[in-house]
């Protein structure tokens, strides 16, 4: 077992006074609060800060710690001494609770016994809480429904009544026609009930990967569809990628950038199916040669062409 | 820590639309909080049943998930319901604007 400083982790003096603490710990709860941070290790790091801020902001735990602190030599691994926790008296009182279960072994191995879990007694029956992830789908899942396989971090409470951080794998099917914004609810994949209650369920919110290319709006994706000059002006059929295959596309003539054509009922696979729409892009062929150069020459000289027409300047 | 695999067992659900509406009595068991603190939710206007009167409300699905982050936000942060209201607030305009 490792030693753990919890001054380090909330980043404060051992001399720090208790309003110190408080503030260094509130500053970095707010920054790694897992239902407000983005920072990837967001939710390891609040157990820590959650764990350290336990002990230290607690007069009696932290004098025991500091102690403990005093001789305790890094060779080694750590071990509780054996007189630890004669001489102070912990309050039973029921700890952090909720997203900051699933302390580590060294707090368990000092403060364990002395913050045991409350309630759960006899005869006491209760559905365990509901649990909620984000699950994050690519478009074309929902386009042919997909297995995929998701790690969650869940608190877990062993049969000696220690809370665990256990990590588990699950296999979700995503059903064809899956919307960002719906839930699935996958039952009894929540907490454990207490007593003989049930277990909760898991919500799984669906967001969808960022496309390279398809952008989605409820069930209806958009795609930016580049086409060249001539297709636009002359009409063409041109091959497009869609989440389902690639088609053949007409593409009317005159066509202005921006334009939408819609391809009904080729968006999500919904109930009711969304579109799929296509926004032209007038794409410029370079003019990095003498004879492209002398081609919009021609146009120039040709074409009587003025893009600024309607904004009245002279 | 330990790991747990479930196997090659593949999970299926129910797919629950952003509609999909929950009684008080569905939402208190889901978020194990007791019925006075969604009064005070509903009171404070963080969470927009519909339906007359209690008995009758009856609450979005999303209501579930809000509601555990404004209890984390007051319980971790030490923030009042009104700041916790504000942060919630934020976090959807902040999950609004990445979406775009």
């Amino acid at each position: 077992m490792d030693y753990k400083d919890y001054y380090k982790t909330l980043n404060v003096d051992r001399k720090a006074t208790q309003d110190e603490i408080k503030r260094a710990y509130r500053k970095l709860a707010r920054k790694y609060h897992p239902d407000v941070s983005k920072e990837a290790n967001a939710e390891l790091k609040f157990k820590e800060l959650g764990e350290a801020y336990e002990v230290l902001k607690d007069p009696e735990k932290r004098v025991a710690y500091d102690q403990l602190g005093s001789n305790w030599n890094s060779q080694q691994g750590f071990k509780p001494p054996p007189d630890w926790g004669s001489g102070f008296e912990f309050q039973g009182a029921p700890r952090g609770g909720g997203s900051q279960q699933g302390f580590s072994d060294f707090f368990e191995s000092l403060f364990g016994q002395a913050g045991g879990m409350g309630g759960g007694g006899r005869g006491f029956h209760m559905q365990g809480e509901d649990h909620h992830a984000k699950i994050l789908v690519d478009l074309e899942d929902s386009y042919r429904g997909a297995t995929r396989s998701i790690s969650l971090q869940m608190p877990d409470v062993t049969p000696d009544g220690h809370v665990v951080s256990r990590s588990r794998t699950l296999k979700v099917n995503i059903p064809k026609g899956i919307r960002q914004g719906q839930q699935i609810r996958l039952s009894g994949q929540g907490a454990k009930g207490q007593g003989s209650g049930k277990a909760g369920d898991l919500y799984l919110e669906i967001e969808f990967n960022p496309h390279r290319y398809y952008r989605v709006e409820g069930a209806d994706v958009y795609l930016e569809l580049p086409v060249a000059p001539w297709e636009a002006a002359l009409g063409a059929s041109v091959k497009v990628p869609t989440p389902s295959g690639a088609i053949d596309l007409k593409i009317p003539t005159n066509s202005k950038a921006g334009k939408k054509l819609r391809l009904k009922g080729r968006g999500i696979p919904a109930k009711t199916p969304g579109d799929l729409y296509l926004v032209l892009q007038i794409a410029l062929p370079p003019a990095e040669d003498e004879k492209s150069r002398e081609f919009y020459k021609r146009m120039q000289e040709e074409i009587k062409f003025d893009p600024r027409a309607s904004m009245e300047v002279a | 820590m330990s790991g747990e695999r479930s196997g090659e067992k593949v999970l299926v659900g129910e797919v629950l639309e952003e509609t999909y509406l929950v009684s008080l009595a569905e939402l208190c068991r889901s978020c194990t909080v007791e019925t006075e603190t969604i009064t005070t939710l509903v009171t404070e206007g963080i969470l927009d049943p519909s339906g007359e009167d209690v008995d009758h409300w009856r609450f979005t699905v999303g209501s579930l998930k809000r509601v555990k982050t404004v209890i984390h936000l007051q319980r971790d942060l030490g923030v009042n319901l009104a700041g916790a209201a504000l942060a919630l607030e934020l976090l959807d305009r902040i999950a609004e604007l990445e979406r775009l």
